[in-house]
């Protein structure tokens, strides 16, 4: 018993790592039809900005991850928005996957010729010390990392229903045509969109790379269990992807342990092939109707 | 640029082309050749993930997959006595059947979700090749693969392996420039740009978009078959997603949905790394900017681009647009 609560506090510190990814994605996927098949990179860059802070330019490990929150905004932000998906938005949603995915090889390339290919330590945001709950040893790490993103994805959540500019947001992920004939300043709503995703990606590298270590090829995992997460939980419903997020770390753990470590991969692939088939608007997602 | 003028400048490059592949090898150092070599495996992978997604429209991210399956069959086969030609035939067929079956999904769902499908079953595949080590010996992968012999002939030495390549690439060609010109391609197209419209008019296209999937694979399974006696060393590595990955960019880049796209996109994805290679990591970085550059502002690929290039200037300019072409253009036809 002891054994299932650590298997499942780490399988929930993990899955609430996929499900900050996965929210960001969905939240671009809802506002501006990105399928962003960079996000695993989106995680594994900020880490690099803090890395490039502290051993290049010598500054503590806080400044160095507020400066690395400002150069995610604008280059994973705002820059994206403008240079990639803005341009290439009319041709449809393959020619800006194809982008993405080109993205993606330009980022890990990037990071491994300018920073080199060896996993580099991170300062953890937690010691790594256990705590006693009920008989079983959690780490404080895992319990750190899923208190801070339920608490991220809470304080998310009240931005968008409770304040204005939050339900402007989520007018324009409904109908940006309606939301434009109300006033609503449309594009400054998707660039809000992207930013809050740079935003996410850097929390979910603060909490991940201690684990991983900071490495060009991080992402590729990442993205991958991003996808799967908002995919399980359903394309275009957030609390979908934190769900997916979530169940998705928890299977992820248990397979390892259970089934097979060689195979853990393989029960979330046939989950999602599986949901995809039957029910391709996801766990918890509205379904989207077909135009001709 | 009048179409007549546009054929003959695609027949010259073609007719160059020809040449060079035919005398390359002779000037080349053996690893030349071997990567010239990859050149037209992998070319014959892209020419049947460009059946299935430029020409039926169909994203599939599992090539490798195919790839793989086929060459573990030539290599298991072969290396246990089988003759070449059965383990070919076995490779084509059984991924033909693979792909029948991995096309049904994509009745149910299309694009993204048909993207995430096929790149589940290729990671899928990929454990299997790595784990199940009393099959495909895992990670150490399968060893001295033989060469085929033709007629007599021993295949062994790299030139004539490359000449039978060759041959393989220039038959397999002929055979789908012959079917994207018959009814079946002009229904894959139509399945492509309208699936509604092509059902109302009588086309099956539950029937088309499976054999589009199943020829594309099929065509993987072949270029696996290949590949394994030009390596002559199989193992799992090389047919894990990003191979997927490359190989639809290089149907992408060098233009989907033409006839020479693939050719050209394994130029640039094969062929120039090597030349390249003085830029090492940057030349990825700069492949990468091409690509996003190309969908920006050419979704349609280098040759969607060059056939932009040769149509829209008028003919007093003849003198600059094949110039500007032809460059491109060669790599298309090579």
């Amino acid at each position: 018993m002891a054994d299932f609560i650590q298997l499942l506090i780490a399988g929930l510190a993990t899955g609430g790592i996929y499900a900050l990814a996965a929210v960001g994605f969905t939240l671009l996927w809802q506002t501006s039809q990105t399928i962003n098949f960079a996000q695993g990179e989106f995680v594994m860059l900020p880490a690099f900005f803090v890395l490039i802070g502290m051993n290049y330019f010598g500054q503590p490990f806080w400044l160095s991850v507020v400066i690395a929150l400002v150069v995610t905004m604008v280059t994973l932000g705002a820059m994206f928005k403008k240079l990639i998906v803005d341009p290439m938005i009319n041709h449809g949603v393959l020619p800006l996957v194809i982008a993405t995915i080109g993205l993606a090889i330009l980022m890990k390339e990037g990071v491994r010729e300018f920073y080199g290919a060896d996993a580099w330590p991170f300062p953890p945001l937690a010691e790594a010390i256990n705590v006693n709950v009920l008989g079983a040893a959690l780490s404080l790490q895992s319990l750190v990392i899923l208190g801070v993103s339920i608490a991220a994805v809470l304080a998310l959540q009240l931005f968008l229903n409770g304040t204005r500019t939050g339900r402007q947001m989520q007018a324009t992920a409904q109908n940006p045509t309606v939301a434009r004939l109300l006033g609503i300043p449309v594009e400054r709503m998707i660039l809000y969109t992207f930013l809050i995703n740079a935003a996410l990606v850097m929390l979910a590298a603060l909490l991940i790379t201690p684990i991983y270590l900071a490495k060009f090829s991080n992402g590729e995992l990442l993205g991958l269990y991003a996808f799967i997460a908002a995919i399980i939980g359903g394309f275009n419903q957030m609390r979908g992807a934190i769900a997916g997020g979530l169940l998705l770390g928890v299977i992820d753990n248990f397979t390892a342990v259970y089934i097979s470590t060689q195979y853990r991969l393989v029960v979330p692939l046939l989950f999602l092939i599986v949901i995809i088939l039957f029910r391709p608007q996801g766990l918890f997602g509205r379904v989207e109707e077909r135009t001709v | 640029m009048t179409p007549s003028q546009k054929k003959v400048l695609a027949a010259a490059v073609l007719v160059a082309a020809a040449v060079f592949l035919l005398v390359a090898p002779h000037l080349l150092r053996p690893y030349g050749i071997f990567i010239l070599s990859t050149w037209v495996v992998m070319t014959i992978a892209a020419i049947g993930l460009n059946l299935t997604l430029g020409y039926a429209g169909q994203v599939s991210l599992a090539q490798a997959a195919f790839v793989g399956i086929g060459a573990y069959i030539a290599a298991y086969l072969t290396t246990r006595g089988w003759p070449f030609w059965s383990t070919y035939i076995l490779a084509g067929s059984s991924c033909f059947v693979v792909g029948w079956a991995l096309g049904y999904p994509a009745l149910r769902v299309q694009h993204h979700y048909l993207a995430f499908v096929t790149l589940a079953f290729n990671t899928l595949v990929y454990l299997i090749f790595r784990n199940e080590e009393w099959l495909t010996r895992g990670i150490y992968g399968i060893m001295n693969i033989p060469r085929p012999e033709v007629l007599g002939w021993s295949m062994a030495r790299p030139i004539p392996f490359y000449y039978f390549l060759l041959a393989h690439l220039v038959l397999i060609s002929w055979a789908t420039w012959g079917l994207i010109r018959s009814p079946w391609g002009r229904a894959f197209i139509a399945v492509r740009e309208n699936p509604i419209r092509a059902l109302s008019l009588g086309i099956d296209t539950r029937r088309y978009t499976l054999m589009a999937f199943a020829l594309g694979a099929g065509l993987g399974g072949l270029s696996g078959a290949l590949y394994a006696p030009l390596t002559q060393f199989v193992d799992p590595t090389p047919f894990a997603l990003g191979l997927s990955l490359n190989l639809l960019l290089m149907v992408i880049v060098g233009g989907s949905g033409y006839f020479f796209g693939p050719f050209l996109g394994a130029v640039v994805a094969v062929l120039l790394p090597e030349w390249l290679r003085f830029a090492q990591g940057y030349y990825l970085m700069g492949y990468a900017a091409l690509v996003m550059l190309l969908m920006a502002f050419c979704p349609t690929g280098l040759l969607g681009f060059v056939d932009r290039v040769l149509t829209s200037k008028p003919k007093t300019t003849s003198a600059t647009p094949p110039l500007a072409g032809t460059p491109a253009a060669q790599k298309a036809a090579g």
